[in-house]
């Protein structure tokens, strides 16, 4: 049963403000129906016994006093979930399949009556398995030293015009569990270029991996608040995926800083206190909300894992954003311009990058018994050999030992072969680790320090 | 006047995110009592009274609440539940029993809304064995029997506060529930049976008789923080650091090693993961001591950063409150909250729900009050209670909070008003990790003003060595002048070169390495470096002072900082944190004896060199 009602009182952005006469439901979801029969979602979001506000997930464009009839419909946000006609899909924030050229709603209706609600309740910390096993992505630098995990929440720190996209586009194509059990990949635009989308769908089609897919976009084009439900409504269909079907889902969210724009528009709306650059005090719970919405559950075989990106604004890591991801999640991969000028893709700065979940979960029964050592080696000779470079410009390479250049011309070996990598090209872990001591080899055995020396006697070659 | 039930339901009139305004309660509810909205089962707390109507702050998420339904008040503050059955377990900020909610009603791991699950099971038997006899007169604090809670831990069953009275009858030794009535005692006129559960409002202190100067340090087992910032049994010390810094690292470390008899963790606002972590290892590592699992000396809450925000407020209250239970039985706690900064967040979150006036970037005026409310409970303690033969006893608390400031900024709010109450700061910094300096604890922006307390301590536990007549005390300001010299050195070094410095600074220069790689760093994944303990650490760091001031004398009689680098000795040195034992620390006294050899050998190879 639904309650109608007709008359707006007050639009401030994109608040409704109506009259209260009836027993409405704090969060309940209300259609609004435009003078064209057009209908818009929105969300009760304060009431008292005078005013209900009214939060639009879409724009609040034409809307009029008179004209606009309101209905609530007695029920919290829910989205359909298909176990069969979901997978190569693409959908819009309101879990409605979409076709991407026309962004209209296609007129099919989900085989389901599966119905779920966004706003999850939170995984009980007692009842999670702590994350322990790989995902391989194929690219060198993320399997080699900041392996991904199941259950883990690592985001990629980027900046505007760097290769986030080829990057996400090649973890979408090319991420697989190791082992033989059903892998989905969730693809959550938020606010992206409409061309940006159809080249990711593209790709995704290219790569014969689609039915594996499920894409969620919200475009740069569409209404603000839309950004905020996506993200929820992209983790939601996950949860099902993964906690009542066992698959092991990933979760690509792009761009989160458009999301958190948004939380910020919306804050000041509502005319709340700002704290750090204007975004509302709650970013951290509300980032929160959404990067928890990651791990296993004991007793459960599938898992959720996130790969949130988002771009920092003047490539600075301490911006809201990123600094608040970087305390929720569970390490971070940072692009960096310097390498990506020089045409290294993928862009990787190496040193602030991490992997904290990372440890525990390779070695001799996941990926192979060297990993850790190697991926420790390179980095230190990698910090060591940007060391030298410094000091290169400073002294000259004739100030340079011959030690030193051995470290430098490393540095830059590297970078070519190990970190640099073509966006279709698929390492597995047994190549990724053999173009490390490819590299390592050409160093001599002792100042490879940080490997036990039964791997150096194994895989070290002259 | 006829006397006519206390109308105690109210009706919703508001609701605003997590806050909701009620009326009809407004003349009955006192600030801080309980309600609960009867349709749903949701817990919440009065936080603001006004003449017709009041506000409450939900524990749970309110979605799908309506006007006008039912509110009952519940006419109590929010309480723990203290009692046998705390150790090894996990809660939420408002003691909700993770474990059991995900054994017995939520199987699918989440943490479903209006679940009403009491803190402490009604079922599990407990051994008692009596402490007293019938006919004696009990007093607040004394100790009426105790229960074996866990292998580690000997759980003391107290008198409560405000209670005094003779015993009328006692239990026999024999298994229990915390519903069995274990004693009855004689107040006054009345008769009033007791159990082994009572119940204690977390917003208020737990009564003690005096507070008294702290004197014996809590040994953590990392050498920077035990020699050159340490802190008390009793003490507060905040550790703030951007991320990636090692703040949880540290934390955990903590936990697992610090001499305390027992741990309160209390995870707050961060990540889920990190308990499931926390779960797993510290059910794994075992008690050197006893041989049992050291999640047997630990009381785990746990609110992470998804779990609604009002529960996250209370969190902290409500693990300092057990730690004060176990203080009151004589017990050294140590309360560690990760992270301090999301629970000042919540409180700014509600305080703009309540659009109270701001003061710093969006944070109530009332938050150093807040804080201060929460450190101030730590402390050493003079207990109400005595034992047997009428001996006073003691307990501390001992509080580390971990401070996460936004972008590694420390002048912010958290930051700046935590400093005001703690007695020691570790500031972590970020060029330290990112160089894979850990733990990343500054040591000119951190400070401690304990040392002067503990000296007689250090004393008595000192080792004497003839060659270096140097206390604890005086070890520390020596290696503070150490480092300070080494940073002014280093400053020059790069404007100069290191070649043209005098050989004095080169020295400076090096031995200010070995403190750092050899003695400050310190791995948490190294099974001998991970903890140091006293008798290594004075070891450690005086061999180290003995190759400086050995060192100097050779420098001025014209030898090289070179002749000194490459004596044998330096490599064991460098390498003492992860081949030598805490239980071989004599090794080190062969060092010793060793680097006097190769001094002795490299004189008289070279002679002086003048």
């Amino acid at each position: 049963m639904s309650i109608l009602y007709q008359k707006v009182q007050k639009v401030i952005g994109p608040l409704l403000f109506l009259k209260n006469k009836h027993d409405v439901q704090y969060e309940e979801i209300v259609k609004v129906q435009m003078e064209d029969k057009s209908t818009r979602f929105g969300q009760v979001v304060k009431m008292d016994e005078e005013i209900i506000v009214v939060e639009l997930f879409e724009s609040t464009k034409g809307i009029s006093s008179q004209n606009t009839k309101i209905l609530f419909t007695r029920d919290t946000f829910k989205i359909k979930i298909s176990d069969t006609d979901m997978f190569g899909q693409t959908f819009n924030s309101l879990g409605k399949p979409i076709d991407l050229e026309t962004k209209k709603e296609l007129k099919y209706n989900l085989l389901t009556d599966q119905e779920k609600d966004i706003y999850a309740y939170p995984i009980n910390p007692f009842a999670r398995d702590y994350p322990s096993e790989v995902i391989q992505t194929g690219i060198s630098v993320i399997d080699g030293l900041f392996t991904l995990i199941r259950g883990q929440k690592l985001p990629i720190f980027s900046g505007q015009g760097l290769s986030h996209n080829k990057l996400a586009t090649q973890i979408v194509t090319q991420a697989r569990v190791l082992t033989e059990e059903p892998f989905l990949i969730i693809f959550c635009g938020i606010g992206i270029i409409e061309d940006d989308a159809i080249k990711f769908l593209k790709a995704f089609r290219e790569s014969g991996n689609i039915q594996n897919i499920i894409s969620f976009m919200n475009f740069a084009s569409d209404p603000v608040m839309e950004r905020l439900i996506i993200p929820r409504v992209a983790l939601t269909t996950a949860e099902y995926f993964a906690f009542e079907k066992d698959m092991h889902v990933l979760v690509i969210l792009i761009d989160m800083t458009n999301y958190a724009e948004a939380l910020r528009e919306l804050s000041s709306a509502k005319e709340e206190i700002p704290s750090r650059k204007g975004y509302p005090g709650y970013l951290y719970s509300d980032l929160a909300s959404i990067y928890e919405r990651t791990g296993k559950i004991k007793g459960k075989t599938g898992s959720i894992t996130q790969i949130p990106i988002l771009t920092m604004k003047n490539d600075d890591i301490s911006d809201p954003v990123p600094d608040t991801t970087g305390y929720i999640t569970e390490g971070q991969l940072v692009l960096e311009r310097e390498l990506h000028k020089k045409g290294i893709y993928p862009p990787f700065d190496v040193l602030s990058s991490i992997s904290r979940l990372m440890k525990d979960a390779i070695g001799k029964e996941t990926t192979r018994e060297d990993h850790a050592d190697v991926s420790s080696q390179l980095l230190s000779l990698y910090s060591n050999s940007l060391e030298v470079r410094d000091l290169l410009s400073i002294v000259g390479k004739e100030g340079l030992s011959n030690e030193q250049r051995t470290i430098l011309k490393f540095g830059t070996e590297f970078e070519n072969s190990f970190l640099n990598q073509q966006p279709n090209e698929n390492r597995d872990f047994n190549q990724t680790l053999s173009i490390a001591w490819k590299i390592l080899s050409e160093l001599p055995r002792d100042k490879l320090v940080r490997i036990h020396d039964k791997f150096i006697d194994k895989y070290y070659h002259e | 006047m006829k006397s006519e039930p206390k109308h105690q339901n109210g009706y919703i009139s508001a609701v605003n995110g997590s806050l909701i305004e009620i009326k009809g309660l407004e003349n009955v509810v006192r600030l801080h009592d309980l309600i609960r909205i009867s349709k749903f089962n949701i817990l919440g707390e009065v936080i603001q009274i006004y003449s017709d109507y009041v506000i409450a702050q939900c524990y749970e998420n309110t979605s799908g609440l309506k006007l006008k339904e039912e509110v009952i008040n519940l006419g109590e503050p929010l309480s723990m539940e203290l009692g046998p059955g705390l150790l090894s377990n996990i809660f939420d900020g408002i003691q909700r029993p993770l474990d059991r909610i995900y054994s017995f009603y939520q199987k699918d791991g989440f943490i479903k809304r209006g679940l009403e699950v009491k803190s402490l099971s009604r079922e599990s038997k407990w051994e008692f064995s009596p402490y007293r006899k019938t006919g004696d007169n009990v007093h607040p604090g004394d100790i009426i029997g105790t229960v074996q809670e866990t292998p580690l831990i000997n759980h003391k069953i107290l008198v409560p506060p405000g209670i005094s009275g003779k015993i009328m009858s006692i239990a026999q030794k024999g298994e229990y529930t915390i519903k069995d009535e274990i004693y009855k005692l004689k107040l006054g006129e009345k008769e009033k049976s007791f159990t082994l559960l009572q119940k204690w409002p977390v917003f208020s202190k737990r009564p003690f008789t005096r507070k008294i100067q702290p004197q014996e340090p809590l040994i953590t087992g990392l050498r920077v923080i035990d020699l050159l910032f340490p802190i008390v049994k009793g003490g507060t010390v905040a550790v703030p650091g951007g991320f990636g810094t090692g703040k949880t690292v540290i934390q955990q470390t903590l936990a697992k090693f610090c001499d305390a008899d027992i741990i309160v963790f209390i995870g707050c606002g961060e990540r889920g993961n990190e308990i499931a972590d926390v779960l797993k290892q510290f059910s794994k590592i075992i008690d050197p001591k006893s041989g049992r699992p050291l999640i047997e000396r630990i009381v785990i809450i746990a609110n992470t950063s998804n779990m609604p925000v009002s529960a996250r407020e209370a969190s902290i209250f409500s693990g300092v409150t057990i730690a004060e239970y176990y203080r009151d039985m004589g017990y050294n706690v140590a309360v560690l909250a990760d992270s301090t900064s999301r629970w000042a967040e919540s409180l700014r979150e509600i305080s703009g729900l309540l659009e109270e006036m701001p003061a710093e970037e969006g944070y109530p005026a009332y938050l150093p009050s807040k804080l201060s409310s929460f450190y101030e409970r730590a402390g050493v303690v003079e207990l109400l209670g005595r034992d047997q033969k009428n001996h006073t006893l003691f307990g501390s608390i001992t509080i580390i909070g971990s401070v996460s400031p936004p972008a590694g900024d420390f002048g912010e709010p958290v930051t700046a008003n935590t400093k005001r109450f703690v007695q020691a700061l570790w500031a972590l910094d970020a060029n330290l990790a990112y160089s894979k300096h850990y733990p990343a604890i500054d040591w000119f922006m951190s400070y401690s003003n304990y040392p002067d307390y503990l000296s007689d301590w250090w004393i008595e536990r000192d080792i004497h060595w003839p060659e270096l007549d140097y206390d604890w005390i005086q070890c520390r300001s020596l290696v503070n002048e150490i480092l300070s010299k080494e940073n002014e050195l280093s400053n020059i070094l790069q404007l100069v070169g290191e070649e043209n410095l005098p050989e004095m600074d080169k020295f400076i220069l090096f031995v200010g390495e070995i403190i750092r790689e050899g003695f400050l760093i310190q791995s948490a994944f190294d099974s001998v470096d991970v903890f140091t303990d006293v008798n290594k650490l004075l070891s450690h760091i005086k061999i180290i002072l003995l190759l400086y001031e050995e060192g100097k004398k050779l420098i001025q009689q014209g030898y090289f900082t070179e002749d000194i680098k490459n004596l044998n000795v330096i490599q064991k040195i460098l390498r003492i944190k992860n081949n030598i034992e805490n239980e071989e620390y004599k090794q080190i006294f062969n060092l010793k004896d060793q680097l006097i050899q190769e001094i002795d050998q490299l004189k008289l190879t070279s002679g002086s060199r003048k």
